[in-house]
Parts: C-alpha cells; sequence; structure tokens
C-alpha cells in the first residue's frame, strides 16, 4: 500500500530531528536546526502549492510577515496570548489567501508570478511604513510564548535553543504529516490532476478554481505558521520576513530539493540554509559559490536534489 | 427519452464562422457519431457541448435542463464527460491514480478529513482504489496500475482515458476519436468496448475517423462541413447521400484515399 511510503518518510524526518543533535558541536546549532525546520516548514506548503497544484507564488514570504507580525502585535494590541496569536496568523493568512486567491488564480504561469509578487511586496510596504503599529523597519520586539518557563516549573529544563529545535521539529512534522495526507487524498489527487491537465481535471467534474484556492490557503497558512515561529524563537521581527527576498528563498528551496516531493523539499530548506553557514570560509565569494551550486543543481539535477538522485538510484537497482 | 437534446449551437472565432446552427439528439443507450472532413468542425462541436467552449448561438439540454452556460465541471457533476483527441492524460501520476482521479465525486469529502486523513477518507480511498482496479482489469491495464502513465503506449493511453471517464458514471459520453493512432487490434477492442458501454444505457457521442467502426457501431450519424450540418440518419440513409459522398470525395479530391461508399463496402463485407 502507499501509506507505507507516508509512514516511512515520516519516519525519516522524526529520526532525524531526534538523532541530529547528538552531531551538534555547539549548542549554537540548536539555532540552525530550528531554522532549518522553520524554513522547510513553509517549503513544504510550497510544495502542496507548486507541487502537487502546479501554481507558482513569489509573495508566500507576504505570509509568514503576516504570522509574524500576529505574534509581535496580537498580545499588545488583542490581549492574546502569543500562542493563539499564532492561530490568529494562520487565520488572517488564510482570509487573506482566500481574498487575493480568488481573482489571482485565474491567471496562469509568469502572470500568477507577478500577480503574487505585488502582493508580497504590499504586505512587505505596510509592515515597514506603518511605524505607528509594526514599529517600521526596525522592527518590533516579540513577547515570550512563556511555555519554556512554564515546562521549567513541571522539572523539564531545556536551553532555549533546545526548546526552540524541539517545537520547530515538532511542528515540522506535522507539517510534512499534513502535506503527505493530502498528497494520497481526494484532495491532493485533485491538485495533481489540475497540473496535469486542467481541461481533463474538469471532465472528471473537478472544480478547478476551488481546488487551486484551497492549494493556496493551506499554504499560505504553512508559510504564516513558519514566520510566527521564527517571531517567536527571536522575540524580534523585522519586516524583512515579508520582504521579497525571502520569498524567492523559499521558492528556490523547494526547487533546489525537489518541488514534486516533501522530503526533498525539506533537503532544500537544510541545504540553503546551512551553505551560508559552511560557505563563510569563502569569505566575500560566498554568494558567488552559493549562486554557483544552484546553476549547477538545476542544470544537473533539473527535477530538485532528492527525486533526481532517486531516479538515478532506481535506475541503476533495475 | 431524449437524454441530450443539441438546439442550433454555433459559435464564431474572429469572423470565422467555426459551426453553424449544428442540432440532433441522443438517447440512453444510443451512439451518435459525427463524422465529416478535417476542419468540419466536429471538435469544436465536442468543445461548446462539454463546456470547453461557449457557444454564441444555440442550447445544449441535458435530461431536458438548459446546461449551454455550464462549465466542464459542473456538466460532469450532471453525468456529462468526454475524452480528448490529442490525450489529455495526468502524465505524472500513476495509471492506477489516473483512473481514482476519475472518481474525483465519488471520493471528495471535507478538506479537513483529507488533511487529517480521517477515517473516513481512508475508507473512501480504499473502496475508490477496489472500483478502479477493476475498471483497469476491463481494459487489461491492471498489471500497469502503479506504473507512471506517461510511460505507457499510446493505445494504452487511448483505453486509461476511456476508463478514467467512466468512472464517474457517466450518462452522456463523448468520445474524440478514440481509436486515432491505434493498429487493427486495438480499434476492434475499442470498438467492442464502446457497443458494450452503450448496450449499458450510456449515450455516446463519438467523433472518429475510422468509417468501418462509425458504421459498424452507430445508431444515428451526424455529418458535418465547413462547420454546417449537411446530413444525418442511419449509416446506410448517410452513406448513401450523395452530399456525404461529394464531401467527402471534394475534400479527398486528387487523393488515393478511399471514399466513403468504398469503406462502406468493406465493413459491410
Amino acid at each position: 500500500m502507499k501509506s507505507n511510503l507516508k509512514w516511512i518518510q515520516l519516519a525519516i524526518v522524526f529520526v532525524l530531528i531526534i538523532a541530529l543533535p547528538a552531531f551538534f558541536p555547539s549548542g549554537y546549532y540548536y539555532r540552525v536546526g530550528a531554522l532549518i525546520f522553520v524554513n522547510a516548514l513553509s517549503v513544504v506548503g510550497l510544495v502542496i502549492l507548486i507541487g502537487y497544484a502546479g501554481q507558482i507564488s513569489l509573495g508566500h514570504a507576504g505570509f509568514a510577515g503576516i504570522g509574524a507580525y500576529a505574534c509581535a502585535l496580537g498580545p499588545d494590541y488583542v490581549g492574546l496570548h502569543p500562542a493563539f496569536s499564532v492561530i490568529l496568523g494562520a487565520v488572517v493568512s488564510a482570509g487573506m489567501a482566500a481574498l487575493i486567491g480568488k481573482p489571482i488564480l485565474r491567471l496562469k504561469g509568469y502572470y500568477l508570478a507577478v500577480a503574487t509578487l505585488g502582493f508580497g511586496i504590499l504586505v512587505s510596504m505596510v509592515l515597514t511604513n506603518e511605524r505607528a503599529l509594526t514599529g517600521g523597519p526596525d522592527g518590533t520586539a516579540v513577547a515570550k510564548l512563556g511555555l519554556r518557563s512554564w515546562l521549567k516549573d513541571a522539572g523539564i529544563k531545556l536551553s532555549s535553543g533546545e526548546f526552540w529545535y524541539l517545537v520547530c521539529g515538532a511542528v515540522l512534522l506535522i507539517g510534512v504529516w499534513i502535506a503527505l495526507n493530502l498528497f494520497h487524498s481526494a484532495t491532493g489527487r485533485a491538485m495533481r490532476a489540475l497540473h496535469g491537465s486542467e481541461v481533463a481535471a474538469r471532465t472528471v467534474g473537478i472544480d478547478v478554481a476551488q481546488v487551486k484556492l484551497q492549494a493556496f490557503v493551506i499554504s499560505a497558512v504553512y508559510a504564516s505558521v513558519a514566520g510566527s515561529l521564527l517571531a517567536l524563537q527571536n522575540k524580534f521581527i523585522t519586516p524583512d520576513v515579508a520582504g521579497f527576498m525571502h520569498s524567492i528563498e523559499m521558492v528556490t528551496m523547494a526547487v533546489l530539493g525537489g518541488v514534486n516531493s516533501v522530503l526533498g523539499a525539506t533537503l532544500g530548506a537544510a541545504i540553503l540554509t546551512l551553505l551560508p553557514q559552511v560557505l563563510t570560509i569563502f569569505a566575500e565569494y560566498e554568494q558567488l559559490v552559493m549562486g554557483l551550486v544552484m546553476i549547477l543543481v538545476m542544470i544537473f539535477l533539473p527535477k530538485g536534489l532528492l527525486p533526481s538522485i532517486a531516479a538515478r538510484l532506481r535506475g541503476r537497482g533495475e | 427519452m431524449t437524454l441530450l437534446q443539441i438546439e442550433g449551437l454555433g459559435i464564431s472565432f474572429g469572423g470565422l464562422r467555426a459551426v453553424n446552427d449544428v442540432g440532433f439528439s441522443a438517447k440512453p443507450g444510443e451512439v451518435v457519431s459525427v463524422i465529416g472532413p478535417n476542419g468540419a468542425g466536429k471538435t469544436t462541436l465536442f468543445n461548446m457541448i462539454s463546456g470547453v467552449y461557449l457557444p454564441n448561438t444555440g442550447r445544449v439540454l441535458l435530461d431536458g435542463q438548459d446546461v449551454t452556460r455550464f462549465e466542464s465541471h459542473r456538466l460532469a457533476r450532471k453525468g456529462l464527460t468526454r475524452t480528448f483527441q490529442n490525450l489529455q492524460i495526468f502524465q505524472d501520476m500513476t495509471v492506477l491514480e489516473n483512473v481514482i482521479v476519475g472518481f474525483h465525486l465519488a471520493e471528495r469529502g471535507h478538506l479537513l478529513a483529507d488533511i487529517l486523513s480521517l477515517p473516513s477518507t481512508k475508507r473512501r480511498a480504499r473502496e475508490v482504489r477496489t472500483k478502479a482496479m477493476d475498471l483497469l482489469k476491463r481494459v487489461r491495464l491492471d498489471k500497469a496500475a502503479d506504473q507512471v502513465a506517461g510511460n505507457l503506449s499510446y493505445g494504452s493511453l487511448k483505453r486509461l482515458e476511456i476508463v478514467r471517464a467512466l468512472a464517474m458514471e457517466p450518462r452522456v459520453l463523448l468520445l474524440d476519436e478514440p481509436a486515432a493512432g491505434c493498429n487493427a487490434v486495438e480499434t476492434e477492442e475499442i470498438d467492442s468496448f464502446i457497443a458494450e458501454l452503450a448496450a449499458s444505457g450510456i449515450a455516446i457521442l463519438l467523433v472518429e475517423h475510422d468509417m468501418k467502426m462509425v458504421m459498424r457501431i452507430s445508431n444515428h450519424i451526424v455529418v458535418l462541413d465547413h462547420g454546417e450540418k449537411i446530413a444525418e440518419g442511419s449509416p446506410e440513409e448517410v452513406s448513401k447521400n450523395p452530399e456525404v459522398i461529394s464531401a467527402y470525395l471534394g475534400a479527398e479530391a486528387g487523393q488515393d484515399t478511399p471514399s466513403v461508399e468504398r469503406e462502406v463496402a468493406n465493413a459491410d463485407g
């Protein structure tokens, strides 16, 4: 049965999350790990949008921005607990995605790319310019989640790095589980079908506009939760989280790792988060080397790292 | 008893009148074929009936209900579906998944149930999987069930497309050149498969260039030329119609291709 594959993939992610700290040279790497998981979470969302449904977005950092600022502003302005602010952010992001998705998802290819790009820039502009509310380009402080001190009282002592590593890992695991559930469900199959042929998808009764919108909203929630986690663990947030570069980064991670594969996209997030750390030995040539790596991967492994490698291995096995 | 009623359908692209004032009807269990030279407007007519194009004039009635402005997915929910002349397969999905997608209307539940993989979602997935395998067995594709569809041969893909359409248990099925590009054996298979489907009560609209097949399995034939209906009737009536013969000869004058008459004669023999 296909569902075995789902549990194998989940087990791989789970084991990696649990086992990786054994190889950490210092406590600093918990922070890097947490950052990988946060990036991977938004990238898994993009796998649903781009990999399953075949729709592009260059503005998903906008939703990360909404999620992040919900956590910054929710406790101050609405009196919400930071944990519920994550949910508030997700709800606002979903609503926003539904609202803008309806008209723009009729667009295809690069027209859709530009329209989503516009949305991302819009969010980032609002966050930058509404100084009274958001603190402007200098950013704003984010309240503590409070869960760690609660755990401490309960007798579980974790460093901040360890705590966020585990929280982000757990949320990523849930995100991967949902994405894999979706893949093998009627909704997920409808997404993949319209990716293959919209006209054929319609003939079997798939409401193409509705299913595209579902993919867009779900992926927006992923980005929003990722943004919230980023804000909560850094306890500080700037409008950069919603910036154009962040959107591009997400799509690059997804495509590099393999946009059709949940695991591949996670790998892409890990590599592109780690690479800058590793490439610091190249000093000012860091960006150059990184660009080169990406170009080479796309030329030699056009389906992304994981799917291409898997295909090679399968080819050899036969 | 009329299931599908087409009245005065017409559409223009720019200044060109691609289809003009075409009408006919189909009953359950009937095979109605639309024939005509290349460019006669057969596929355009299919596109209007199946909701891909919006006609400028005329009406499509399904069970007496005006469905002219319905999009394809709403027509599918009413029980009308189609296949395509140039295959429209979900290439990156497996053969089995292609058929399972055909069960979309039967399988779909609440989005949340799908996301959380609730027991209801799993149960439906299991049921649909079994039904999809049964359909694949009917066209001998069950052995290829887990292959990626893009790897299949052309003839297999043609059969796959038909069973995908069958999965939604249509009342009206539009087949656009189901035997195109198939060899003699495959054509014969598709031929008897269509007869079987009609016998089960599905109204079938067929566009096909293989005249032997058309003459053998049609109850009713509509002949198009330059977007106009020039004749209709039983296979015998149509094959004797001088206008039909001249349309075919006219279109193929100077070429060494068999006329309708000769093909009909072959089919009889």
